[in-house]
């Protein structure tokens, strides 16, 4: 249950620093994709003040033997730069420059009632299944 | 730069850092957005329940934010429907090959000093530069 309820209250102010910072507004991350237009840096700052909190954070938190809730740390031990991790950063780029969405921004879209956000998700997961049947192959 | 808006991005990201160090420090769960929908339809039980929290609450976070300051955010309703079908399709393509998103990569990764992500980060902000000039500036389709 509590660990439900930190999930719960780390989805809600996610969602609130994907809106203050109109990161739900796929034109403003456009704006930021646009360099050669009218370019707006502000998805930079966004970045810049997410890893100001969380760089420092993993730091502190990581020199715990273990998280509060759990018996360990779920965390990525994958070192190699190998070939899917190069395309796939490429193929979600070209994604995420013709929409205008990542995945953050699409669900939370939900919540404002936009319509764009709604089909952005179901196309995401249409992806999702699609990668699955190509890695099977 | 007429739409630069400095400091309102930054205390947004600093939410966001907030976020991913309290799911870090109780759950011991990185948040990436992409890696917790996938999961939400594949892994059973316990691990899909916490997932499936995660995104209601965000969606709850927009919820909210909608309720204290409506009108902050101006959609666009003129933009082409398809480029959001085939840019969603490819996100979701891409972010399963490349085990992450702008999240899990570009904040998750990177504050954990992840060479990996980095190298991601930098191949997806440049792949999203190079379609925006070419759909903008080349094709003219936005």
């Amino acid at each position: 249950m509590n660990k439900l309820l930190v999930a719960l209250i780390s989805g809600i102010i996610f969602g609130l620093g994907l809106s203050l910072s109109q990161m739900v507004d796929a034109n403003k991350v456009l704006g930021f994709l646009d360099i050669a237009g009218d370019w707006d840096p502000s998805l930079a700052f966004v970045m810049a003040g997410a890893l100001a909190v969380a760089m420092p954070g993993f730091y502190w938190v990581k020199k715990r033997q273990r998280p509060v809730f759990e018996d360990g740390f779920h965390l990525s031990h994958k070192k190699q730069i190998d070939k899917p991790l190069v395309l796939g950063a490429i193929i979600f780029g070209i994604g995420w420059g013709l929409s205008g969405y990542c995945p953050g921004p699409a669900v939370a879209g939900i919540g404002f009632g936009n319509g764009e956000a709604l089909v952005m998700v179901l196309a995401i997961y249409a992806g999702f299944f699609a990668e699955r049947f190509i890695a099977k192959k | 730069m007429e739409n630069f808006t400095p400091v309102s991005a930054f205390l947004g990201g600093s939410l966001i850092g907030l976020s991913v160090i309290l799911l870090l420090l109780y759950n011991g769960r990185t948040a990436g957005i992409s890696g917790i929908m996938n999961g939400v339809f594949l892994s059973p039980g316990n691990e899909q329940r916490w997932r499936l929290a995660f995104l209601l609450g965000l969606i709850l976070g927009a919820v909210i934010f909608q309720q204290i300051m409506p009108n902050f955010i101006q959609f666009r309703s003129d933009y082409p429907l398809v480029l959001v079908a085939i840019g969603g399709f490819l996100v979701g393509v891409g972010t399963r090959l490349s085990s992450g998103c702008t999240s899990g990569h570009g904040i998750c990764g990177i504050a954990n000093l992840s060479r990996r992500s980095i190298i991601a980060t930098l191949c997806f902000m440049a792949s999203g530069f190079i379609t925006v000039f070419i759909t903008k500036h080349v094709l003219y389709l936005i």
